[in-house]
């Protein structure tokens, strides 16, 4: 692999900032001046010396090749992660005008980057000696497992209940109820140590002030809750994978135990949905060979950006194994092996009809899914009143754009490129409209970011 | 639900909205059809919905779709290199407004984004699509940016702008680009916009007409130049600062006796930089009965006999009667005549002499000041460049630097009026004389990028400032000019200032330190400007 095969694209490391701030600093990092003895070697590391305001200049290293997605140290005080040291260095790298020529890392990069991977092998090693070391007290798993169901069981009786006497009393009241009332019976939920029913219930308390046509829509959400409560109360007659998908949305912790794929994993979109408590990082793949989709899943405390972070457009050479339930996207990543690189693959497209099908028939595993991830091809952004949509270019039909959607700058990314013209759009069809994410014309063109 | 996508086979139409309702009611005051009142009407009403609500997604449909725009019109220009439109990304990511007080070492990427649109459009490239968002929000929030920027984007940014409202200020900018786009070929519709357009858009159109054809413009204004309104007849008189020449002086003369007296003005003022109008012959020969050489003493010296009355002849010429608060009534008549007064005359008035001649002669009373501001005036409103030369005297001359007959803002006027060659020559010249503390102003009318003896003057007295211990945020404006105005090759010139010396023991404290990263940052940005440049002429690697 030559090193220039391997460079990335300014926006790709762009997008790994965690913030806006963060991109600032870290182009401002990406010219060579404040750079000494930076290098990069083959297996997609790259290391330099970047003069600080003291006297020592700080160590910046990167591991593009990390299992477990690019990994960063420097040893500058920013608890931003990545830092603005390691994009600018990435950004001089990606640059490509030889101010990081190949080489050899010093022993200071090269310690820290042998004993990261020595540690990502013991645990993995560790991990799976680990299972059979779950597997060593069954017993003790199995008493845990069942005072956790007796509590989520409570729990969901509760939920059965208020909801019962919320419909006894009509929705019309939840107006003037407003948000205390369902803040309570989300803490009850946490208690009852069922986070997937405490986020339900807590949306369930935003739709009375979420504007015209709020009734339909919280009966809807109720049934849903009410259809989960149900689901859990009577799961030991459920099918197994429906039974799966139910213990998951109810927010009992699952495994990625599916066995692992490797696969050329085009990465599709990256972003990130954060409220008070935690900041969700979304990251879906196309695996060129299995023609799989799937969802990859980090986390970050309040505040904090989440750790996992993959340059949209490039490729992985990589496992992910996937989650359990029935039509389950979400997946883990697995072992990586080598660095991401710039590819060619492009995830076959279909039509409106086709997309708004495939959510429909996804429904019937997963009742509770608000959309899918799809592929559309040859449609044209058009303007419809105050909203938008994406019109097929061959066929009278379109799906309209989420308001989410309508809101962000990405839109009019995304009307530029296509100019009035047929392009190939990847994002997330649902009940809700369409959320794209990432853009290409006339289908292989460079994958452009929406969100 | 949000979607107008319609649920298809819905078994009991509005089977739906009965279950809304019943749910917005409550089961205690409205029975649901078929289901049993009492306890379990709730769980009832909630199972129906769970089924229905599932339905209703499941059964999503697209919707119609709504008109297709025309599509953008075909851009004609190729698509940048790569490594240059990955240089645009990261020049239109930097936005100012996060920025931190002190400037450290790193460049002000948006203070290059400028440069980088000149060089992009002077080789005809487009932008890439996705780009043109990015680049019409910048542009939106500089208007300084905003010529070249458009220029750049392109034909598709100007269907993107007509989509958003955001930046319709695209329309009304772009060359050739908005609605108002005077159609110059088709003498009935500029006819038709010039009587019934919008203010602006009548504006547009004069001044489009102007910068290509100054005598059909003025002709066209002279058709309905007696029905305009005065502030109007202003705006479009001002349009002909563009291309002014002797033809235009019947038009002006006439405009002279406007009932508006702004419109007088300013036709005075067109007229006086026509340096062979009969105005300007008119104010030479008011101005040189003012001023004579006097012999009788040792050498000799210029005498003024400022006028003693405004006349209505003066005040038609263009000649304000009521001083402003503050000045003598005489001196400021004089100080009109002469800067309308044709330069060429005097040299005839006053024996002989050549205008570096003139200058030179001392002037009695204290009225040099006066006397030579408004020569200062004169020629940079006439573009005379043999009087421009004069004023502006040598750099090396002491009174250049310091307050002197002529101030640095005039100076800095005069300047404009020489070629680009002798303008950077000259301050050179005064750099090196006087340093960085004055040059600014003087900078600001250089061309760009400096080269050879400018750019040399700058970095040398950068150094000597350094050198002498001040701290280089006082040099923080001339700085900012040379990281966009030195000739990229000027940079290896400045390795040697990159290193932290010794500190002085004068020095103030840490401004070795602060210099180091200030010429860092100096050779960071033109090494990155030279990288910029070779990115756009399509050299891969390159290391400067």
């Amino acid at each position: 692999m030559t090193q220039q095969g391997v460079r990335w694209t300014a926006d790709q490391v762009l997008a790994l900032a965690p913030d806006a701030a963060s991109r600032k600093a870290g182009s401002k990092l990406g010219a060579a001046g404040p750079w000494s003895e930076a290098g990069s070697s083959d297996e997609g590391t790259v290391w330099g010396l970047c003069k600080g305001s003291g006297s020592k200049p700080y160590q910046t290293v990167i591991d593009l090749a990390d299992a477990s997605g690019p990994a960063y140290k420097c040893s500058c005080p920013s608890r931003k992660f990545p830092c603005k040291h390691a994009l600018g260095l990435l950004l001089l790298w990606a640059g490509g005008d030889g101010a990081v020529p190949d080489g050899q890392a010093p022993d200071w990069a090269e310690q820290w980057l042998s004993g990261r991977r020595q540690r990502a092998q013991e645990k993995r090693a560790a991990g799976r000696a680990g299972s059979s070391a779950a597997a060593a007290d069954p017993e003790a798993a199995r008493r845990r497992a069942e005072r956790r169901a007796l509590r989520v069981t409570a729990g969901a009786t509760e939920l059965e209940r208020r909801l019962a006497d919320l419909l006894r009393g009509g929705l019309a009241g939840a107006e003037q109820a407003g948000y205390g009332l369902w803040e309570e019976t989300a803490a009850r939920m946490v208690d009852a140590q069922a986070p997937g029913l405490a986020a339900r219930v807590r949306e369930l308390g935003s739709i009375p002030a979420s504007g015209p046509g709020w009734p339909v829509r919280l009966l809807e959400e109720c049934a849903l809750v009410h259809l989960l409560d149900q689901g859990w109360l009577g799961r030991e007659r459920l099918p197994a994978e429906l039974a799966e998908t139910v213990r998951s949305r109810v927010g009992l912790p699952s495994s990625a135990d599916g066995p692992p794929v490797r696969d050329r994993w085009l990465v599709l979109a990256q972003y990130d949905v954060a409220d008070v408590k935690l900041t969700t990082r979304r990251i879906w793949l196309h695996g060129a060979d299995s023609g799989r989709t799937a969802l990859l899943l980090s986390f970050g405390a309040a505040g904090r950006a989440p750790e996992l972070t993959l340059p949209v457009g490039l490729a992985l050479d990589a496992e992910v194994s996937a989650y359990g339930g029935a039509g389950q996207v979400r997946a883990a990543l697995g072992e990586q092996f080598g660095p991401p690189t710039p590819t060619a693959i492009r995830p076959p497209g279909v039509t409106t009809a086709q997309a708004a099908a495939r959510y429909g028939e996804a429904l019937r595993a997963d009742p509770w899914l608000d959309s899918v991830p799809v592929t559309l091809d040859r449609v044209v952004p058009v303007q419809d009143g105050d909203g938008w949509q994406l019109a097929d270019a061959e066929a009278d039909s379109a799906l309209p754009l989420t308001a989410a959607a309508r809101s962000r700058p990405g839109l009019w990314r995304l009307v530029a490129l296509s100019g009035g013209t047929p392009v190939t759009v990847f994002g997330e069809c649902g009940h809700r409209g369409f959320t794209p994410l990432t853009a290409w014309v006339d289908g292989t063109g460079e994958a452009v970011r929406l969100w | 639900m949000s979607s107008p996508s319609l649920p298809v086979d819905s078994p009991a139409p509005g089977a739906w909205e009965e279950l809304v309702t019943t749910a917005l009611l409550g089961t205690d005051r409205r029975t649901l059809p078929g289901c049993p009142p009492g306890q379990e009407a709730p769980v009832a009403l909630l199972d129906l919905a769970a089924v229905e609500t599932v339905r209703r997604r499941a059964g999503l449909r697209p919707a119609r779709a709504a008109e297709r725009p025309q599509p953008a019109p075909e851009e004609p220009r190729p698509a940048l290199p790569p490594a240059a439109a990955r240089r645009l990304a990261l020049l239109l990511a930097d936005r100012p407004g996060t920025g931190s007080g002190r400037r450290g070492s790193a460049p002000d990427l948006m203070e290059l984004l400028p440069q980088w649109l000149a060089a992009a459009n002077e080789r005809g490239f487009a932008p890439p699509p996705q780009a043109l968002p990015a680049l019409l929000d910048a542009a939106r929030g500089r208007t300084d940016l905003r010529p070249a920027a458009l220029t750049f984007a392109g034909p598709r940014a100007m269907w993107l702008a007509r989509l958003n409202p955001d930046w319709r200020f695209a329309l009304r900018t772009a060359p050739g680009g908005g609605a108002a786009a005077p159609p110059l070929e088709d003498p009935a519709q500029v006819e038709r916009l010039w009587q019934e357009g919008l203010f602006a858009e009548r504006v547009a159109l004069l001044a489009a007409i102007r910068a290509r054809e100054p005598s059909a413009a003025r002709e066209l204004l002279a058709t309905t130049w007696g029905t305009e309104r005065a502030e109007d007849r202003l705006m479009f008189l001002d349009s002909l600062r563009t291309g002014l020449g002797p033809e235009d002086e019947p038009f002006l003369e006439q405009a002279l006796g406007d009932r508006s007296r702004n419109v007088r003005a300013t036709a005075a003022e067109l007229l006086s930089a026509l340096p062979g109008s009969a105005l300007a012959a008119r104010m030479a020969v008011r101005a040189g009965a003012c001023v004579a050489v006097d012999h009788t003493g040792d050498a000799p010296t210029l005498t003024v006999e400022a006028p003693h009355e405004c006349d209505a002849a003066m005040e038609r010429d263009g000649v304000v009667a009521k001083a402003p608060p503050g000045r003598g009534e005489r001196s400021w008549w004089f100080g009109q005549l002469v800067e309308a007064a044709r330069l060429g005359t005097w040299p005839g008035r006053l024996g002989g002499r050549t205008p570096e001649e003139i200058v030179t002669l001392p002037v009695a009373d204290d009225w040099q000041g006066e006397l030579h501001a408004a020569w200062c005036r004169a020629a940079v409103r006439q573009r005379d460049a043999e009087w421009a030369r004069a004023l502006l005297g040598s750099p090396a001359a002491p009174e250049a630097g310091g307050p002197g007959a002529v101030s640095l803002a005039e100076r800095a006027k005069l300047l404009a009026t020489l070629d680009t060659g002798e303008r950077a020559e000259w301050v050179a010249g005064f750099i090196a004389t006087h340093g960085l503390s004055e040059a600014f102003q003087l900078l600001g009318v250089c061309a760009v990028p400096w080269g050879g003896p400018l750019g040399r003057a700058v970095v040398d007295a950068l150094n000597i400032a350094r050198d002498a211990g001040s701290y280089p945020w006082s040099f923080s404006g001339v700085m900012g000019l040379a990281e966009r105005c030195l000739d990229p090759s000027e940079a290896g010139r400045l390795d040697g200032l990159l290193a932290i010396p010794d500190e002085p023991e004068d020095a103030s404290p840490g401004a070795t330190g602060y210099w180091a990263e200030s010429f860092q940052r100096l050779v960071t940005t033109l090494r990155l400007r030279a990288t910029m440049i070779a990115e756009l002429e399509g050299s891969e690697a390159v290391r400067t």
